[in-house]
């Protein structure tokens, strides 16, 4: 009743092609974007902005990233860790080499970089495919997280190969280094996160993401019919690592502060992406959120609730946490192997037929 | 959904046990015991949570706190993973009404991590023997501080001891002494003074990085047994320790030529080994075993009253005493820090004070009922390393005990000095601090 697209009619091509065509789903998104920008930062402290939301909104540009790849093109990727690293550490030593430059365009530009390094490890796509793939893609992150532990260029040769994040402002607003201003933090990634989001979702609809759902749903079909697979693989590639060195840069720069390569992004880093664009739903945004939403707040959640809430010993709240997180895996993907957003779709199909069913 | 309910009751049934804190009306001490007793790293990690916890709640019965001010120990699960340790920082640091007084991460990449925030939010963190060594230099780091002694001091002392097992300082030449690390910030702390020390006793260096969690390290033992070096010295934590005693048994590695880190030396570490890990060394500043005056008063006012957080016959392994000697510190820093400012209600930046003005002697540690258990302490503005002092402990698989087996060496002063100095000036640059004057 309150969601159905009954009685909007669509008067020109542009109204029919426009991004979110149903004026619920508009006013939804409008919602979101108030609510993230003006509601959020006024209502959480600041355990919650940098221990709970920052962690939260950059998985999410990781997922979506990944999600592009995998869920889009197809492409099953493990290297999500080391091509993080990239962005990492491009974005380490642009901030040390060009700081003049300012926050915002050395994030964009180890994205570029990121983008680079990902089409180079993406050529073997064009020739091996699935599991194989998959396990080229791991070489690169073995690679990639051994390259920046072994050569000490890349950490500026510090006794520890740690790298750390110097200070540098946005707008007069401190948001690297340890006196960030949260809310500066939060305002630089949530602006990020929402307009690579938008851009994912309009890239996803155009020729280029039909190029890659062609590629994914039956690569030989989508050859006949024109698409060429050296671009629209190599693109999916560019366009993922594109997404996933600027997360590896916020990873680092505004979230942890500092990092080494074999901790933060290790291969479980690959892994606890790609459970997310499962859990969430491949070849969906909203998927790449629900995903990342369900593998970053869940356990802190839990944590919440056992140790503050009951009281519970620390470690046996930790233990319950991992024996509650896997069963609630295994759980939603039995209910819905698609992922969480296929549940929002049912739901959504539900709604425009409200309140009559048949 | 039955899970869930199975969940709700074993919470309930726990809830009713460890209600620790009692009537909180009074003004309550909040210590953050950042633990883990979850992950590859819980062997090491829970015995020192349970001598840390132990020590405190002692203290809290025996005494009623510090100065009658109440210890609120809370514990947060890290599972050693830096990003948690992060997220357990946030989350307690402005618990209670002190706010968090003291941070012991009891992990080298964690507090990497809380460097740089603890010193804005101005809270101490207490690296004991861990963590950056160039936090040594009080005037660029009055926020943290690692005495007794840090992995600078103890690999020269390691060298030291190479030599006096040689017979002297010139036979180091032309030996090849090997480091087994862990491959991360931690294990790579002693590289560059090993490597100075090759520079300046012509001893050939070998570094042999082990990959987290270090459960695989047939390699790595390969090489050893390719390159034959005299002596072997390890920086390892959690399953590495056991795995790496396990595999230099199976080359035959003589274990007396073996050398772990402080941290690569408990019963966890050697005793999977049996009998082959006999005669393993390893670095130590304090006393193993639980005949000391205060583990009688855990045993008593703590295991006795059913509040204990681990076994009782598990009292005295040298995880546990580690803790125990850390929790020691830390209470008397606060204490200190009470002293000076005149007041029970003290927060983080006094408690710095405190640890600054750190001063347990002999005398002070027979007063806590730990004779003899540890070196003197003394920390000064610009000196938070403190004595620098190690002692090498040695493992009887026979006896299933360490003991001391040397006296307490002074590091070498001449190699480590200048690298400290570099070290933090190079932090204090990238990060535009200021290096502050220490007063008269």
């Amino acid at each position: 009743m309150i969601y159905r697209e009954t009685g909007q009619f669509k008067s020109s091509y542009q109204a029919d092609q426009a991004l979110f065509p149903i004026k619920q789903d508009r006013y939804v998104i409008l919602g979101i974007l108030i609510v993230t920008f003006a509601i959020v930062p006024m209502l959480l402290n600041q355990y919650w902005l940098n221990a709970i939301m920052l962690p939260f909104l950059i998985y999410s540009l990781a997922a979506l990233g990944l999600n592009i790849l995998t869920g889009y093109c197809g492409q099953v990727s493990l290297g999500t860790g080391g091509f993080m690293a990239v962005g990492a550490f491009s974005v380490y030593k642009l901030m040390i080499a060009f700081p003049e430059l300012g926050f915002i365009p050395l994030v964009l530009i180890s994205g570029f970089i990121t983008a680079a390094v990902g089409t180079l490890f993406g050529l073997p796509s064009l020739r091996i495919k699935g599991f194989y793939l998959a396990v080229a893609t791991l070489a690169a992150q073995f690679f990639l997280v051994w390259l920046f532990n072994k050569v000490g260029w890349f950490y500026n040769y510090n006794a520890s190969g740690m790298i750390n994040s110097p200070p540098m402002t946005v707008f007069g607003v401190i948001i690297t280094g340890p006196e960030g201003d949260m809310h500066g933090k939060y305002y630089l990634v949530a602006a990020f996160v929402a307009v690579f989001a938008l851009a994912a979702k309009n890239i996803a609809r155009g020729r280029i993401g039909r190029n890659w759902m062609a590629i994914r749903d039956m690569d030989i079909a989508a050859e006949l019919i024109g698409v060429r697979p050296l671009i629209a693989k190599l693109s999916a590639f560019a366009v993922s690592s594109f997404y996933i060195g600027m997360a590896g840069a916020l990873y680092f720069a505004v979230w942890l502060g500092s990092a080494e390569p074999t901790e933060a992004f290790d291969i479980n880093q690959s892994f606890l992406v790609l459970f997310m664009i499962i859990i969430g739903g491949l070849g969906s945004v909203l998927g790449s959120f629900l995903g990342a939403g369900f593998l970053v707040l869940m356990p802190i959640l839990l944590k919440n609730i056992m140790v503050d809430g009951l009281g519970t010993d620390a470690a046996l709240a930790a233990h319950i946490e991992i024996i509650t997180v896997g069963v609630l895996i295994i759980g939603f993907l039995i209910v819905e192997p698609h992922g969480l957003a296929r549940l929002w779709r049912i739901a959504k199909e539900k709604m425009r037929l409200w309140p009559f069913p048949h | 959904m039955n899970s869930a309910k199975l969940c709700r009751s074993i919470l309930a049934a726990l809830l009713a046990l460890p209600l620790l804190s009692g009537v909180a009306s009074a003004y309550e001490l909040t210590i953050p015991s950042l633990d883990y007793r979850t992950g590859p790293y819980a062997p090491n990690g829970i015995p020192f949570a349970n001598g840390y916890g132990d020590y405190m709640n002692m203290l809290n019965e025996r005494d009623g706190g510090i100065n009658g001010s109440k210890i609120n120990l809370v514990a947060c699960e890290t599972a050693y993973n830096t990003k948690r340790g992060v997220e357990c920082y946030e989350n307690t640091k402005g618990e209670g009404e002190s706010g968090a007084l003291v941070y012991q991460p009891l992990s080298t990449g964690i507090t990497y991590q809380l460097i740089p925030k603890s010193s804005v939010d101005k809270i101490p963190v207490f690296s004991m023997g861990y963590g950056r060594t160039s936090a040594a230099n009080g005037k660029i780091f009055p926020w943290v501080f690692n005495f007794p002694a840090t992995y600078w001091s103890q690999a020269t002392v390691f060298i030291q001891y190479i030599a006096e097992k040689e017979g002297g300082m010139d036979k180091l030449k032309g030996k090849k002494i090997a480091l087994v690390y862990h491959n991360s910030a931690y294990g790579k702390e002693p590289i560059r003074t090993l490597e100075k020390a090759a520079e300046k006793y012509g001893f050939e260096f070998l570094a042999l990085p082990v990959d987290h969690p270090g459960q695989e390290q047939k390699s790595t033992w390969l090489q050893v047994r390719k390159e034959r070096p005299d002596w072997v010295m390890m920086w390892g934590w959690g399953v590495m320790n056991q795995v790496a005693i396990k595999e230099a048994a199976s080359i035959r590695f003589p274990m007396d030529h073996f050398i772990g880190v402080w941290w690569s030396g408990s019963e966890n570490d050697v005793l999977p080994a049996g009998k082959a890990a006999h005669g393993y060394l390893s670095g130590a500043f304090h006393q193993p075993g639980s005949n000391f005056p205060a583990h009688a008063d855990i045993r008593k006012h703590v295991y006795g009253k059913g509040m204990g957080l681990g076994d009782e016959d598990r009292i005295g392994e040298v995880l546990y005493n580690r803790g125990l000697v850390a929790a020691m510190w830390t209470t008397e820093a606060i204490r200190k820090a009470m002293e000076i400012h005149g007041t029970n209600e003290v927060k983080a930046v006094h408690v710095r004070d405190g640890f600054e003005a750190l001063d347990v002697d002999e005398a002070r540690l027979t007063e806590l009922g730990l004779p003899g258990f540890t070196i003197p302490v003394k920390i000064t503005c610009e000196n938070h390393e403190g004595p620098g002092k190690v002692a090498l402990q040695q493992w009887d698989a026979h006896a299933k005990k360490w003991s001391l087996v040397s006296d307490f060496y002074e590091p070498l002063r001449d190699i480590t000095g200048p690298l400290i100095a570099e070290d933090s000036a190079q932090y204090a640059k990238e990060n535009g601090v200021v290096p502050r004057i220490c007063g008269s």
